[in-house]
């Protein structure tokens, strides 16, 4: 059953020869046609698609239930208990047991019940892959863009639609290269790259359609900086931030899906995702040399750390710009901004020192697996002795839902937003830098650039 | 108010009907039209603070089939797409403005909200506007002089899921019509 009106393809045969972007030919794969022509709407097949307790059960399945509907292919659909766990109340423990129930009842077979956020679980366990077509019942959903993956957020409703056809449309969008060179400087990454490509083109500079990442800087990017970069795609107002996946993307995939694979030896979907894995093309999924795109360059050489000032992350700033403003709250969290990688930086200017009595450290590791590989490499034993507290691994206080950040606090944070009672109070005043940063700042009680600290 | 849901009554198809005209400027954000501190209540509470930021008489003034004229941007923030249920349960006939966030663009079809996209609407104040999108290739607002402006054209299935109240409501037709289908075949 299709309920939509399905594009005509008969000229696409004639342009199956053209340049395509890294953004057209994932829309034309999924769409089935040869050619996605920029502004065409065309309806694609979803590889997979992923909501948490939020998003997902708790509106799903009374919508579900009223229609009599069943979901298209449950191979395909990833649950994840990110947003109200642990459980701060009773509305949280009935949101959760929704989701909890709901994935018994219906047999998922991908269910994440509080091992970390959702758009770092998901890929970690090799869930999202390059050429794939994802939807997400989340706005940082791009983050799946970094594995060369078309990935974007849908509202509650579509995702209705998704569940029970296994379609979505799509506006084939234009493409948006953010094209980096040279390296980054010691104690700048990601974050600073994001943060200050937010202050330039502004929360709508990506007008909906494609950012495409390029650049020797990108390409020497890990995996978990090249998620930052595809998650604060949102921040700046695209559908999707692509990034063309190269060795770095299939090594990293790889590993993950040995693990999972080592751990449950029988499951069957993690041997099929092994073997697609091994058939991806790289050499096909890259924007072609005179395909159609605009394209903004920047040196990475002359990046400074950047810090975005309350209530907006196009608020940014370079680090110097802030004299002395003073922090109360230092906090390391979020899909954004609390991966190992993450931890590692923050721990590499936090190591030996210990901040003072009126500064309070907060540390969410992005996931479970996370925290233990930090355990195991001794970067959480470096962060606990900088005095850091640590937090279960989920959304927090980033998403503001349960575990808030009370009263009229002046907060440094490697989160991705910074809007006005974002972290559960309208009184509180959020500054967003990255771990660098923040580690920085925690330790002098003000806003600091993590060069001094390194030096 | 209309429940989103069942809105049987599709008066956007009329346009001999004038609607009277909300005015609103530009970047206004899903905060603004489902408050935050309202989220974790019902829609009917939701509703009731529509748009208390910037228009404090809305929410108690609004009447079905009015329609709402913003600046460009309109529906930027989060994906919550109560931010656009809200606006149908209050019976607004359509949004009209010079463009839309992307995600509140898919949201607001989906719960069954007209969105018109005409980029010289906001050149002057309107008081009354009629609509004509007979053509959804080449949908018409008419001022109250007269004046026809056009819009961009509305891909046709998501003209026929606002008809369809939303896409709840499509599919639950779509799967009656299946449902039909194999029970004569």
């Amino acid at each position: 059953m299709t309920p939509y009106t399905m594009l005509d393809t008969s000229d696409n045969f004639t342009q199956a020869h053209l340049p395509q972007t890294l953004a057209q030919k994932l829309i034309a794969q999924s769409a089935k046609i040869q050619y996605a022509s920029v502004g065409d709407i065309v309806v694609c097949d979803v590889d997979l698609a992923m909501f948490h307790d939020s998003s997902g059960p708790r509106r799903l399945k009374p919508m579900l239930e009223s229609l009599g509907a069943k979901i298209w292919n449950k191979d395909r659909v990833v649950l994840v208990m990110d947003h109200f766990v642990p459980e701060a109340d009773d509305d949280a423990r009935k949101i959760v047991r929704i989701a909890r129930d709901w994935a018994k009842e219906q047999r998922l077979p991908n269910v994440y019940d509080s091992q970390g956020i959702c758009h770092v679980v998901v890929p970690q366990h090799g869930h999202i892959l390059p050429g794939m077509l994802c939807v997400g019942g989340d706005s940082h959903s791009p983050t799946g863009g970094a594995f060369g993956a078309y990935m974007f957020g849908i509202g509650s409703t579509e995702m209705l639609g998704v569940m029970v056809t296994g379609k979505i449309w799509l506006k084939v969008p234009e493409t948006i290269r953010m094209h980096w060179q040279g390296a980054l400087t010691s104690g700048v990454c990601a974050k600073d790259m994001m943060l200050a490509m937010i202050g330039h083109f502004g929360m709508n500079g990506g007008r909906y359609q494609a950012i495409e990442f390029t650049g020797s800087t990108i390409t020497s990017l890990g995996m978990a900086e090249r998620m930052t970069l595809s998650n604060m795609s949102a921040e700046l107002g695209s559908q999707v931030g692509l990034i063309a996946p190269d060795d770095t993307t299939i090594n990293w995939l790889q590993d993950r899906l040995t693990q999972r694979a080592t751990k449950n030896p029988k499951d069957t979907l993690v041997q099929a995702s092994i073997e697609q894995l091994a058939r991806v093309n790289l050499a096909h999924w890259q924007t072609d040399a005179h395909a159609p795109y605009t394209e903004h360059t920047f040196d990475a050489t002359a990046l400074a750390p950047m810090v975005a000032a309350p209530h907006s992350p196009a608020n940014s700033h370079v680090v110097t710009e802030y004299d002395r403003t003073p922090i109360d709250i230092a906090y390391i969290g979020a899909c954004t901004g609390a991966k190992l990688e993450d931890l590692v930086a923050a721990a590499s200017i936090l190591k030996g020192h210990r901040v003072p009595q009126h500064v309070k450290l907060m540390v969410a590791p992005a996931s479970v697996s996370d925290m233990q590989k930090a355990k195991d490499l001794g970067v959480a034993d470096i962060l606990q002795n900088a005095g850091a507290e640590f937090l279960p691994s989920a959304c927090g206080a980033c998403a503001g839902y349960g575990h808030t950040i009370p009263g009229h606090a002046r907060v440094i944070s490697t989160t991705a937003r910074n809007f006005k009672g974002r972290m559960g109070s309208t009184d509180s005043q959020i500054y967003l830098a990255s771990p660098y940063t923040v580690a920085a700042s925690a330790l002098t009680g003000f806003i600091s650039d993590p060069r001094e600290a390194m030096r | 108010m209309n429940s989103p849901l069942d809105r049987k009554e599709i008066d956007f198809l009329d346009p001999n009907i004038s609607h009277f005209v909300w005015a609103l400027g530009a970047d206004i954000d899903t905060d603004a039209l489902a408050p935050g501190h309202a989220m974790k209540f019902g829609m009917d509470v939701i509703a009731r603070h529509c748009l208390e930021s910037v228009l404090p008489n809305f929410a108690t003034d609004v009447k079905a089939g009015d329609v709402i004229i913003a600046g460009s941007n309109f529906g930027i923030g989060s994906s919550r797409e109560q931010a656009a249920a809200v606006l149908v349960m209050h019976g607004i006939t359509a949004v009209i403005a010079p463009s839309y966030n992307g995600l509140f663009f898919r949201n607001a079809f989906n719960v069954g909200l007209l969105l018109l996209t005409c980029p010289i609407i906001v050149e002057r104040p309107h008081t009354n506007v009629r609509l004509d999108i007979h053509d959804a290739k080449q949908p018409l607002v008419i001022t109250e002089q007269g004046e026809t402006l056009a819009c961009e054209a509305i891909p046709e299935f998501l003209l026929e899921r606002v008809k369809h109240g939303g896409l709840l409501n499509e599919l639950r037709h779509q799967l009656s019509r299946d449902q039909h289908e194999q029970n004569n075949a």
